[in-house]
This record gives structure tokens, C-alpha cells and sequence, in this order.
């Protein structure tokens, strides 16, 4: 074994130093920091460094859970704004996508596609930037509304109207997007499913509900696990952007929480230990859904 | 599919239309105001309260007091070259990955690929990272905001995939032809994946030129700001922005606008040109990933 894996190294050295400095960023900014969450066990001291602060025990997990009520309060924000997406954002590129390939005119399709499509190119700051501008105090929609006296509308800096505010950027950015897997898809399907339902009588309606919702069921699915893995992620870029005006009992999520908490206040190992309660519950998510997926017969992210 | 039109079906149609033309108003509807407000003069920015939809009397104005060297003006040189140099330093290394993981048998290359593989699913987390980039020196350097991002591990299966779907007899024929990997790389394979290489070259260039969040962790110095972190003080953040030496001042609304139009026209010129080739990309991914 040795002596052929030797000779193999010899005659492909030429590929492994290839793929070396892909692999080396990989190692030194994705497995590297994973090593970093033992300061979720540690009392982390900047000055001292990783290595040479004391060990705690399960004391940084005690303090988010038990002696935090920040943490407990974005722990909620989290999961509440991830149900929202759940119910309204999950759901509508899949409509999307059916109306889309239900429309008979290609070059209308395309345009519109085009244009659903251009939002996710945009950073969270320009989104931001936009809907500040559009639907602020001070903003388009605003003025105009002044203008014409038909009283004000603000959904920006309006701390009870924040998770709505959350919900309608991910929609306006990523709803285009989201169709392109379901579109994909749907053009997958063979047609002569579609014959056949319709020789059987079928309505458009029904060859939806009986042949292309079914076709797509699988990719449903697939999606929903991933975003489940998610359930803990709900936008930092999005939210860190919008806190100052809101505050943080209705903004802070997880993610702006361990931000927040170490970088901003210096409070290293109990971010850590968020950040890293976090991690794994994504992590656990994901395989338990993939389970599930199995169970009713489905692919899921992987095999078994 | 087949099309029948019946007329029970005009007023579905009719509201499916309706819809996705109100959605895509939706998306129009905001990038045309802001183009138009950072165009408009202060007259009429004045007189429609904040924002115009279409500009009476079209000036520059405001994109030359933007480009007049001040802060926007030094943020955007330093976003072009992060994205220039981040981008062709991905493409490199994703290329060269990917590659290395397509040969067949390839020494290492199967733990290789499971750690690319593993690396999607758990993600290191903000604090890990900002101690490794602290750890490494990168903090405020140019540096921070290109090596955490120099990989992205869906990039190289796309890419992997890509290239196992090149007719492999090619490649074998070009080997017994005494053709070393290298050789096989630039001249077979490189020339028959420009259109992958173009993909995942614009993904990467978005990427680098919206990146806020490393941006907004490892660089503290006003003066080294991308862009994206002017755009957050002086347009989200509302800061007044100086308008230098020009003397007469500009409205506020038409400055912020010109620079969202700044930090938006790379990518509204790199879309249509990604709009063709993404979807077939994000395929490949899909079903071989």
C-alpha cells in the first residue's frame, strides 16, 4: 500500500499542488476558525491569546442561557423571523415559477424573469439603501402620499413593523431567484405525463395539481431541508444594517447577538458559545430533516 | 406544453399577467427613481419632496462631485481593485482546485473533495473567523477582504462538474500523446471552459464588490473604506455627505442616489452578460453536485 500510494503521489504531484493553494485557503479560513469555537469554553482574553486563557468548563453556556435575557430575546427575534420566511417567502417562488411556466408567451417570460432576477445581484446595502429611501420617513412613497394628503406610511426605523420590514426585503431581493431551481425543475417533467392527464380529461388546473406539483415535489423538499438548516441564519448583513434605527429588542437576532456581544462589547466567550449553539443546532437540523426526507422516500440532500 | 385558450381561461391569464407585471414594477419602479433623483437639479428635487421619477433638466452633477476626490471617490478605487485582484485570484485557485479533484484517481483527491464537501455544511462562525483574520495580522489590510473569500467551495463543484462533463477521451487521447497535466489544462480544457470560467469569474467579481460583511469586521479605518461601507455611512446611515471644494450644494437626495447608482452600474453591466450563462451554471451544480 505505502509503495503504490508513494508512486501515485510521484505520478500526480503535479494535480495535489494544483488544487494546494484552493485547498490551503480552504483549511486556513474554514477548518482553522472551526478549531476557534474552544473559546466558547474558554475565558477568552484578547491580550492573552487562545492557547493560554483559562479553561471554563460549560460556564459560557450557562451565562446565554441562564443569566442573559439578550440572548434569550434574539434567540426569540431568530425564530420568529425565520417562521415568517418560512410562510411567506418559501412558498412564493414556487408560485412564481408555476405562473411563469403556465405563461405562453416566451419573450414575456424572459423579460419578466430578467427583471425578478436583478434584485439578488444587489448587496444588502444597496437593498437597504433602496427601500430606505422608498419607504422611509423621508423616502418616495412618503412624500408622495404627503403630497397628495393621503396621510404617511413609514416602515423603516419603526421598531413594530421591523420583521415585516425583514420579510418584504427577502421577498423584493430573492423571490426572482428563487424560482430558477423550481423552473429547472418543472422542465423536467416529461411532457407526455401532461398528454396523458389531458386525454384523461384533465383541466390545467388539475395537470397541475396531479402532474407538475408532484414533478417538483422532490426539489420542495430538498429546499425546504436547507432551509431548515437555516432556521438559525436570518440575515446578518440585512439586520446589522437596520438595528440603529429599530434598536435591539426587536432586531437582535443571533447572529448581530455574538457580533454585537464580542467585537462591539467585548464579551468573548459567551458570543462564542451562541455562536457555536447555533452552529450545531444547524447542523442537527439538517441531518434530522434529511432523515425525515428518507423516511417518506424521498433523495434529501445526500443518500443513505 | 400544449396551448389551448379557452375563454374560461382569459381571466386567468389576464390576472397572471397582471401579477407578474406588478412584480416586476415593483423592481423597476425603485432603480428608476434613484436614477432619476441623482440626476435631477436641486429645483426639482426640491419642489417633488426628496425624489423625482423622471428628470426634467438631466445633470452630472452630482456623479462629478462624487468623483471629485473625496471619500467616494478613493472607496471605489479601492472596491474596483479588491474585486479585480480578489477575482482573478479565486478564479485561479478555483480552477486549479477544481482541476486537481476532475482527474480521475488523482492522488488525495477524494478526502479532498469530502473537505470541500464538509465545508458547506458548517459554517466556522463570525467570531472564529475575525480571531483567525486578527491571528493572521490581516486586520485593516486589503487582504482581509480577499483571502476569507477566496474560496467558495460551490464554485469548485460546479466547476469540477463542469469540467467531468468534457468529452474525457480528449483528454486521454491528449495524454498518451505525451501531454502533461499542465499542458492537458491550458491548452484542452481551459479553452473549452471559457463559458464556465466566465460564470463563476462574475460570481466571484459580485461578490467581491458587494462584500459588506468582512468589510464591516476587519476594517476599522474610515480611510480604507470600500465601497460599501461609504454607502452605509452616507446613504443608510444618513451622514452628510461634503460636497469638497464645489461650492454650490447639491441636494443631499441626489448625491445619495448617485452613489447607490455608483455602487449598482458594474453589476447592471456584468448582467446580462451572467443572465445568459447563470442558469446553465447553477444546473450543473444542481443535478451533479
Amino acid at each position: 500500500m505505502p509503495r503504490t500510494g508513494r508512486r501515485r503521489l510521484r505520478r500526480d504531484w503535479l494535480l495535489v499542488a494544483c488544487a494546494l493553494p484552493g485547498l490551503g485557503a480552504l483549511l486556513v479560513f474554514h477548518y482553522i476558525p472551526l478549531l476557534g469555537h474552544v473559546i466558547a469554553f474558554k475565558d477568552y482574553q484578547p491580550y492573552v491569546g487562545i492557547a493560554d486563557s483559562p479553561w471554563v468548563g460549560l460556564d459560557n453556556f450557562q451565562v446565554i442561557f441562564t443569566g442573559d435575557p439578550a440572548f434569550l430575546n434574539a434567540l426569540t427575534n431568530t425564530l420568529v423571523i425565520s417562521l415568517l420566511q418560512l410562510f411567506f417567502v418559501f412558498p412564493l417562488p414556487i408560485a412564481v415559477a408555476l405562473m411563469l411556466n403556465s405563461l405562453t408567451s416566451e419573450r414575456f417570460k424572459r423579460l419578466v424573469q430578467s427583471v425578478l432576477y436583478l434584485p439578488h445581484f444587489m448587496s444588502w446595502v444597496i437593498v437597504v439603501a433602496i427601500f430606505q429611501h422608498m419607504l422611509g420617513n423621508a423616502g418616495l412613497l412618503n412624500s408622495f402620499l404627503q403630497h397628495h394628503d393621503l396621510g404617511s406610511f413609514n416602515l423603516i426605523g419603526n421598531p413594530a413593523m421591523f420583521k415585516e420590514l425583514i420579510v418584504a426585503q427577502v421577498i423584493w431581493k430573492d423571490t426572482g431567484w428563487g424560482t430558477i431551481l423550481f423552473l429547472a425543475a418543472i422542465s423536467r417533467i416529461d411532457l407526455a405525463l401532461y398528454e396523458a392527464a389531458a386525454v384523461d380529461g384533465a383541466s390545467r388546473l388539475r395537470q397541475l395539481w396531479h402532474v407538475t406539483l408532484p414533478g417538483i415535489r422532490s426539489v420542495i423538499i430538498l429546499l425546504a431541508i436547507l432551509r431548515l438548516g437555516d432556521v438559525l441564519n436570518v440575515g446578518f448583513e440585512q439586520i446589522i444594517l437596520q438595528q440603529q434605527a429599530v434598536g435591539p429588542d426587536a432586531s437582535e437576532v443571533l447572529d448581530t447577538y455574538v457580533f454585537n456581544n464580542a467585537v462591539g462589547a467585548g464579551v468573548w466567550g459567551a458570543s462564542a458559545a451562541a455562536g457555536l449553539v447555533k452552529g450545531i443546532i444547524g447542523v442537527v437540523l439538517v441531518l434530522a430533516a434529511n432523515k425525515v426526507a428518507h423516511l417518506f422516500g424521498e433523495r434529501g440532500v445526500y443518500q443513505k | 406544453m400544449s396551448v389551448s385558450v379557452t375563454p374560461a381561461a382569459v381571466p386567468v391569464r389576464a390576472a397572471k399577467g397582471l401579477v407578474l407585471t406588478i412584480g416586476c414594477l415593483l423592481v423597476i419602479l425603485p432603480f428608476l427613481a434613484v436614477v432619476s433623483t441623482s440626476l435631477a437639479d436641486q429645483q426639482q428635487v426640491t419642489a417633488a419632496g426628496g425624489y423625482v421619477l423622471w428628470p426634467d433638466n438631466p445633470s452630472l452633477e452630482a456623479y462629478r462631485a462624487l468623483f471629485s476626490g473625496g471619500v467616494v471617490t478613493r472607496a471605489v478605487f479601492v472596491s474596483v481593485a479588491i474585486t479585480l485582484v480578489g477575482t482573478t485570484l479565486s478564479l485561479a485557485c478555483t480552477t486549479l482546485l477544481a482541476y486537481g479533484l476532475s482527474r480521475p484517481g488523482s492522488y488525495g483527491s477524494k478526502p479532498i473533495l469530502l473537505l470541500v464537501l464538509f465545508s458547506l455544511l458548517f459554517a466556522p462562525g463570525i467570531i472564529p473567523m475575525y480571531l483567525t483574520v486578527k491571528q493572521l495580522g490581516l486586520l485593516n489590510s486589503y487582504w482581509s477582504l480577499i483571502l476569507p473569500m477566496l474560496i467558495n467551495a460551490f464554485n469548485v463543484i460546479v466547476m469540477r462538474a463542469f469540467f467531468l462533463d468534457l468529452p474525457q477521451e480528449l483528454l486521454d487521447s491528449a495524454k498518451i500523446d505525451g501531454a502533461g497535466e499542465i499542458a492537458i489544462l491550458t491548452r484542452i480544457v481551459l479553452p473549452l471552459s471559457k463559458a464556465i470560467m466566465a460564470v463563476i469569474g462574475l460570481f466571484y467579481a459580485v461578490g467581491y464588490w458587494n462584500s459588506f460583511f468582512s468589510a464591516l469586521l476587519y476594517i476599522t479605518e474610515n480611510e480604507k473604506y470600500p465601497l460599501s461601507l461609504v454607502l452605509r455611512t452616507f446613504v443608510v446611515n444618513n451622514a452628510t455627505i461634503g460636497t469638497g471644494d464645489s461650492g454650490t450644494a447639491l441636494p443631499q437626495q441626489s448625491l445619495q442616489m448617485a452613489m447607490l447608482v455608483v455602487s449598482i452600474l458594474p453589476i447592471l453591466f456584468v448582467y446580462p452578460f451572467l443572465q445568459k450563462h447563470f442558469a446553465k451554471g447553477i444546473m450543473i451544480g444542481a443535478v451533479k453536485g
